[in-house]
């Protein structure tokens, strides 16, 4: 198949993806409500209570609000994944995703190319809140604008091919939003989002080793070093293999000769 | 002649439920050829595997002598499909709708526009094409899918229950579309009911019962075969009600 059959068929899916986005704009309301939400009122209740030490990349004391930047960029990313994945059992439901799973194109193109519009879009958002962020001080230097950029995509896919993932293997929305509550509110809080590991482990060494597996840590802290131009060699490689692994899982999810949707059509 | 789609020995298991079972029939060019089964008699399963969402577990299903597991790329270029569910998306217009489905298949945007226009034509909607999916009927969802699914000049047209939900008029304007579209176009349907008033004189009917294909040929042959009056009480008969 030609190349110039896969980039319309990309084009395709993002511009969907965009005009979907474009005609619900509560959806792109709530997305940067939600982070604001935590800075404006979470972050000034709490930072008086939390004192953050200086750590790798800061190289002062910092704000609390400067330290849970990053944690809700990755937020802002989690809901978009899953709210993405949200969209395909919506739209399982609804019959269009076999429409494009029954595109001649390969099916792992197909996921992919959604994959990417999704973390498309997420990226608006997050740039729309680093924006609004600035009211709060929250000012990386200019070249964080920038070299944020591919974190943001990597996390981005890491957070979208996990939804997709959890898509193939459910049936139902009603089953959804209970995987949303299993996954998204463990992920979010059992990370280094709100407060550094060297604080939890401090209280609990379990609890700690959780919160340094948890992949979602792993994206975090990405985006925190890469918004002050720094590289985590660590933390890179760690988001490669998860973003590999979900990826991986997604496509095996779809995939008709093994995948979930046969499992469930037989339910 | 080339055979537009050929079943061989197809069963299909979910677990230890048998959907499909031995599944043979053969379909050509510019055949309207008439699925008929009560519901869960199978026609979605092996709808499914014939658009490749799923493998079939044994047999083979060829398009136009594509295999559909082997070949998938040049078998689905030649399936159109109406599914049973609406696919319409139904916050976008019916003109970005099939920009979209012409980019799944790789059309450019002027020819995908060409074509759109073609299709939207035949189906007498091109005062809609800029409207709200949403704010369409249920039969004029259904023939944009229909026009949709003829996008990217298929030469076999698959239909699971089209019409269920529909009104009397829509269902019929629906039904005479299709089926010129096999004379004009040779286009080869497979149109999967449980509705035996859709069915003519003179067509192709296969009947399913329980995943198994009970009989098939033309209605005079079934009525005579079974010995009724008409193919109502040859599918009656034969499926036991």
């Amino acid at each position: 198949m030609e190349l110039v059959i896969y980039i319309r068929c990309f084009k395709g899916i993002v511009l969907r993806e965009a005009l979907r986005f474009i005609h619900q704009k509560e959806r792109f309301f709530s997305a940067l409500v939600r982070p604001l939400v935590w800075l404006g009122i979470f972050a000034a209740g709490f930072r008086s209570v939390l004192g953050v030490a200086i750590i790798p990349p800061y190289e002062t004391y910092i704000p609390y609000e400067v330290y849970i930047a990053p944690g809700l960029i990755a937020m802002i990313q989690l809901f978009n994944g899953m709210q993405s994945s949200l969209s395909m059992v919506y739209d399982r439901e609804m019959g269009s995703m076999k429409t494009m799973l029954v595109s001649p194109i390969p099916r792992w193109f197909l996921l992919i190319s959604k994959l990417l519009a999704g973390v498309f879009v997420s990226i608006l958002q997050v740039y729309a809140f680093l924006i609004i962020a600035s009211l709060w001080d929250i000012i990386p230097p200019i070249s964080g604008y920038f070299t944020i950029l591919p974190a943001l995509i990597v996390s981005g896919l890491m957070l979208g091919s996990l939804g997709m993932f959890l898509s193939s293997a459910i049936k139902q929305l009603e089953n959804f939003a209970g995987v949303m509550n299993f996954v998204i509110f463990p992920m979010f809080f059992a990370s280094s989002a709100l407060y550094p590991l060297w604080k939890i482990e401090e209280t609990s060494e379990w609890l700690y080793y959780f919160c340094f597996y948890n992949p979602f840590t792993y994206a975090v802290e990405c985006i925190r070093f890469s918004l002050y131009s720094q590289i985590n060699i660590e933390y890179t490689i760690g988001i490669l293999i998860f973003t590999l692994i979900f990826l991986f899982l997604s496509i095996l999810g779809y995939d008709p000769a093994r995948g979930n949707l046969q499992k469930k059509a037989g339910k | 002649m080339t055979v537009a789609l050929e079943i061989k020995n197809v069963s299909h298991k979910f677990g230890e439920f048998l959907a499909l079972n031995d599944v043979s029939l053969n379909i050509l060019p510019g055949d309207f050829t008439v699925l008929l089964g009560l519901n869960g008699a199978g026609k979605t399963t092996l709808y499914s595997l014939i658009t490749r969402l799923y493998n079939n577990n044994s047999g083979s299903i060829k398009i136009y002598g594509f295999d559909v597991r082997e070949n998938s790329v040049n078998a689905l270029k030649n399936i159109g499909v109406v599914f049973q569910q609406p696919t319409l998306d139904l916050d976008l217009s019916v003109k970005e709708n099939l920009n979209y489905h012409s980019s799944l298949h790789g059309i450019s945007f002027a020819e995908a526009n060409n074509r759109i226009d073609s299709e939207i034509g035949r189906i007498k909607l091109e005062d809609k094409i800029k409207s709200k999916v949403r704010a369409l009927s249920g039969g004029q969802r259904r023939r944009v899918e229909i026009a949709r699914s003829l996008i990217h000049r298929p030469k076999l047209l698959l239909l699971d229950e089209p019409t269920v939900g529909l009104d009397i008029g829509s269902r019929q304007m629906i039904l005479k579309h299709v089926k010129s579209l096999c004379k004009k176009d040779n286009l080869a349907v497979l149109w999967a009911t449980h509705l035996i008033d859709e069915i003519d004189k003179g067509e192709k009917v296969i009947i399913i019962d329980k995943g198994k294909v009970l009989e098939s040929g033309d209605v005079s042959m079934i009525v005579r075969k079974t010995k009724t009056k008409n193919i109502r009480d040859a599918f009656n008969k034969l499926v036991g009600i």
